[in-house]
C-alpha cells in the first residue's frame, strides 16, 4: 500500500544528499562516493517508474547505469591514485593548476 | 548459480510483499530510514574507511527497495556489483593510499558549506515536488490493492504494476528484453569495461624514466607513447 511518489521522494531525497556530499566535501575520495550515491537514488526513479508502467525496459536501463558506473569507479579511483602520487594528498582544493 | 538461486528465491518474497500489502510499507519505511541515514552518514563521517562503510549500508538498503519495487534481479546484481566490488575498491584504494586519518571540513571557498546544503536542499525539494509530487496520492498505489483503490476512487490507476511482465520470472523477462530490444547497448557495454579495465591500468601506473626502462630508447614524454602501445598489445 505504498504509493509509488513515496519511492520517488526518497531517490529525489538520497539525490539531495549525495549532491551536498559532493559540494561539501573535500576528499576527492568521499566525493566519487558520493556520485555513487546520486547514481543509486536515479536507478531508484528508474525501478519505481518501470513499476509504474508495467515494463522491464526501466530495469534494463537502471542495469545499465550499474555497469557504467563500476567503470567509472575504476577510472576515478586510478586517477585518484596518480593524483596522490603527485599531491601527496586527495583534497580536492590542492588540485588547482593544470601542470604536474 | 547465484542468479538461479535468486530466481528461485526472491520473486516468492515478491509475491509474498505483493500479497501482505502492509508488508511493502513496513519494509519500505524501514529500508527507506536505514539508506538515508547511511547516506547523510556517508556525507558526515570525516574518516574515509566510515565513509565507505556507511555506503555498502546504503547500497544494501538500496537492493532491499529494488526487491520491494519487484526487481530481485536488480537487487541481487547491485549486491554483487556494488558491495562485491565496488566498495571493496573504494577500501582498497583508501587503505593502499593510507588517507584514513580525519581530514579537515570547511575551508576552500568561503561559505561553501551553508551554500552547499542549500543548493543541495533546494534541488531535492524541487525533485521531491517536480517528480514525485504527481503520485503521491492513493491512485499511485501499485499491484491488484492500487486497482482496487483505484475504482473505490472512479479513477484509472496510474500505476500498473508488474505483475503481467515478472509472470515467467524477473530474471528471464530481464534477460528476454535484454538480449532482444538492448542487444546492441549490452554488447557497446562489453566494449566500454574492456575500455575502463586497460584505461584504469595505463593511468594508475607508475612513470618511470626512461632510462629505468629495460628498451630504454624512448624519449621523455614517454607516458603517451607507452599508453598507445599498450593499447595496441591488449586491443
Amino acid at each position: 500500500m505504498v504509493p509509488a511518489g513515496w519511492y520517488l521522494a526518497l531517490a529525489a531525497a538520497l539525490f539531495g544528499v549525495g549532491a551536498i556530499g559532493v559540494l561539501v566535501r573535500r576528499s576527492v575520495i568521499v566525493m566519487l562516493m558520493c556520485v555513487e550515491l546520486m547514481l543509486n537514488s536515479v536507478n531508484i526513479t528508474l525501478v519505481t517508474f518501470a513499476r509504474m508502467h508495467g515494463s522491464l525496459d526501466g530495469q534494463v536501463l537502471a542495469f545499465f547505469v550499474i555497469v557504467v558506473a563500476a567503470a567509472e569507479v575504476t577510472v576515478g579511483l586510478a586517477l585518484i591514485v596518480n593524483l596522490f602520487r603527485l599531491k601527496a594528498s586527495t583534497d580536492a582544493d590542492r588540485v588547482d593548476e593544470l601542470r604536474a | 548459480m547465484t542468479t538461479a538461486v535468486a530466481s528461485a528465491a526472491l520473486p516468492a518474497v515478491a509475491q509474498q510483499e505483493q500479497a501482505a500489502g502492509s508488508g511493502e510499507l513496513v519494509g519500505f519505511f524501514a529500508l527507506g530510514a536505514i539508506a538515508l541515514g547511511a547516506a547523510i552518514a556517508v556525507v558526515m563521517m570525516r574518516n574515509p574507511v566510515h565513509a565507505a562503510l556507511m555506503l555498502v549500508t546504503n547500497l544494501l538498503a538500496v537492493a532491499g527497495i529494488y526487491a520491494l519495487l519487484e526487481a530481485p534481479f536488480l537487487a541481487v546484481a547491485q549486491v554483487i556489483v556494488y558491495a562485491g566490488a565496488i566498495v571493496v575498491l573504494f577500501l582498497f584504494v583508501i587503505m593502499l593510499l593510507g588517507v584514513s586519518r580525519e581530514e579537515r571540513l570547511g575551508g576552500g571557498i568561503p561559505l561553501q558549506t551553508p551554500v552547499g546544503l542549500a543548493v543541495g536542499a533546494a534541488l531535492a525539494v524541487v525533485l521531491v515536488a517536480g517528480v514525485a509530487g504527481p503520485f503521491l496520492g492513493p491512485e499511485a498505489v501499485c499491484g491488484p490493492e492500487g486497482e482496487a483503490a483505484a475504482v473505490g476512487a472512479g479513477e484509472d490507476p496510474q500505476c500498473a504494476g508488474l505483475a503481467e511482465a515478472n509472470e515467467a520470472g524477473n530474471v528471464r523477462g530481464v534477460g528476454e528484453i535484454l538480449f532482444t530490444d538492448y542487444v546492441w547497448p549490452f554488447e557497446v557495454t562489453s566494449a566500454l569495461l574492456v575500455v575502463a579495465a586497460v584505461g584504469a591500468v595505463v593511468i594508475g601506473r607508475r612513470h618511470e624514466p626512461a632510462s629505468d626502462l629495460v628498451d630504454g630508447a624512448e624519449p621523455s614524454g614517454a607516458g603517451s607513447g607507452t599508453g598507445a602501445d599498450e593499447d595496441g598489445e591488449v586491443g
